[in-house]
């Protein structure tokens, strides 16, 4: 049974509208957008995904909080896991931008990232 | 140490800042300093946690902290200074500044350019004038971020957010990721006003809804809030009657626009278009005040962080020149100094420059007579620039030589003349 669907493509600021017209779990045409969104289209239909950035708990930071991102889009459902995951963490300072948080968090395949230095407080 | 004078002197560390200070490096300038009132660099970029920034420069999408970090990373590597904590009180249309911190204290410093980058601030409830009752629990969505992001703190559990741009969309997210309730988002105007991204992946990936042609009727609740009246708005925003609903809520966030932050700016006699609320400024970033640049947000306010940037680095750019032609004005006049046996000279100082067109005439008077044939000569750095033979010198009588057109290459390069009188 095909049936049609529009949703908003949120690939880059443009929020183009796509036309998707899916059969089930497979998707069968789409049309509006660029190349990116078709891809985001397919993803949309069968896995959804979204980065996620939030903050993680620091020890002796000059800050109480580290702001982290995922290194990927991380499947939209397991977000409120993620997130749970995220609230136990309790990492000392100083770290620096770009070091890896927690490495393929909940067997995602997905790290968690620094967003900046966080160096040690007084 | 913070020297009493500098190349091109910074107001504030955000994104607009950071370029500024790294470009005006870059053009040579040789002292750069920035003055930021927060505890560190980056300005509001750190409380921006969510990606999204720097597709335009690093062509990467990065977490606003990220990006600030890359541009703390490069001015400290090309040795920007930094002054934290600390607040500039006043700017001087001569381009003294004076600033104040606890751990700085009081400081009055010279630049030989400013760049102006103090960013805008948050509408907030009084500029809008949102009737009602005045409990705690309404708060601009910048201050709700800083608190929820940097310091740890929830402002509330139940959530009302007004305006539907950018920044409110992504603390309805976030707040809600955090575990709080948004009960929904206000917009005035008939369309969203933020990216359609954001309306998808922080409003309907949450459920949070938004209602369009609406807003804030009045606040209600004793000591702290406890729900707001919203209300349904026509194409004139005159409120619809018995469209009415109270929605319960212990907090109301503002996100209903930015407006440039220009006070030390008009301090310093800087003039402000009524419309953008910033500057006016030339294709250089300059203002109508010689030496004073501005840049970012502080001048209009910008969809994009690239695009601060982009103005931060010219405006850096066009300081750092500026600055250069008042160093080599400072440095033009040269001090002409008497040696051990003349009292005076006249003039006292010349301009390197004179020389270019003619001689320059010097006349001076010695201390001690010599009745002798006599050499009276100008010295630069020890070395002997012009010397006139005389068959006697008495303090009666003035002497009068000139320094030769000739000299003028040898004259740049001197720190001060020198003219004495000495035996033959």
């Amino acid at each position: 049974m095909e049936e049609k669907m529009k949703i908003l493509c949120i690939t880059c600021p443009k929020g183009c509208s796509l036309e998707v017209t899916r059969d089930g779990q497979t998707v069968v045409e789409v049309k509006g957008g660029c190349k990116r969104g078709h891809e985001y289209a397919q993803r949309e239909m069968t896995d959804p995904r979204r980065m996620v950035a939030t903050t993680v708990k620091v020890k002796n930071g000059v800050h109480p909080l580290l702001p982290v991102y995922t290194s990927e889009p991380f499947p939209k459902a397991r977000i409120p896991a993620l997130m749970a995951t995220l609230r136990e963490i309790n990492i000392d300072a100083p770290i620096e931008m770009g070091s890896i948080i927690a490495e393929n968090i909940l067997d995602s395949g997905v790290n968690i990232i620094a967003s900046r230095n966080m160096n040690a407080g007084v | 140490m913070i020297k009493s004078k500098y190349d091109v002197v910074i107001i504030g560390a955000g994104p607009g800042g950071l370029a500024a200070a790294i470009a005006a490096k870059q053009q040579g300038a040789q002292d750069v300093l920035i003055i930021e009132r927060d505890l560190e660099l980056g300005g509001i970029l750190q409380q921006c946690i969510h990606n999204g920034f720097g597709l335009e420069t690093f062509k990467e999408d990065l977490p606003g902290p990220s990006y600030a970090q890359h541009f703390i990373n490069d001015a400290l590597a090309l040795n920007v200074e930094t002054l934290l904590d600390t607040m500039v009180l006043d700017i001087t249309p001569q381009r003294r500044i004076y600033a104040s911190g606890a751990r700085s204290g009081f400081l009055e410093i010279d630049a030989r350019a400013i760049v102006l980058a103090m960013g805008c601030r948050e509408r907030t409830r009084a500029q809008i004038r949102i009737p009602g009752m005045r409990p705690s629990g309404v708060f601009t969505a910048g201050t709700a971020q800083r608190w929820v992001n940097v310091e740890g703190y929830m402002p509330g559990k139940r959530y009302v957010v007004l305006g539907s741009g950018d920044i409110g969309m992504i603390m309805a997210r976030r707040l809600t990721l955090e575990g709080a309730q948004v009960e929904g988002v206000l917009e005035v105007m008939p369309f969203l006003t933020g990216l359609t991204r954001n309306y998808v992946q922080c409003l309907m990936d949450f459920d949070i809804p938004l209602h369009l042609s609406h807003t804030v009727k009045r606040v209600i609740g004793r000591g702290r809030v406890e729900s707001i009246e919203s209300v349904q708005v026509d194409e004139k925003w005159n409120p619809i009657a018995g469209s009415e609903k109270i929605i319960p809520c212990d907090t109301l966030l503002l996100s209903v626009g930015l407006i440039p932050e220009n006070e030390l700016s008009k301090k310093a006699g800087v003039l402000i278009d009524p419309i953008t609320g910033g500057p006016f400024v030339d294709d250089r970033f300059e203002t109508n005040v010689p030496g004073i640049f501005a840049a970012g947000n502080v001048v209009h306010v910008y969809d994009l962080v690239d695009w601060v940037s982009e103005a931060g680095r010219q405006a850096g750019d066009s300081a750092a020149r500026f600055a250069l032609i008042e160093r080599r004005k400072e440095t033009r006049h040269v001090p002409v100094k008497p040696g051990p046996n003349v009292r005076y000279i006249v003039p006292q100082t010349i301009d390197r420059e004179s020389l270019a067109t003619g001689n320059v005439r010097m006349q001076l008077r010695v201390r001690q007579p010599i009745e002798s044939p006599v050499w009276v000569e100008i010295r630069g750095n020890d070395n002997l620039i012009t010397r006139k033979g005389e068959l006697y010198a008495r303090p009666g009588e003035i002497i009068t030589l000139e320094i030769p057109m000739k000299a003028y290459d040898e004259v740049q390069l001197v720190d001060e003349l020198v003219i004495d009188v000495v035996k033959r």
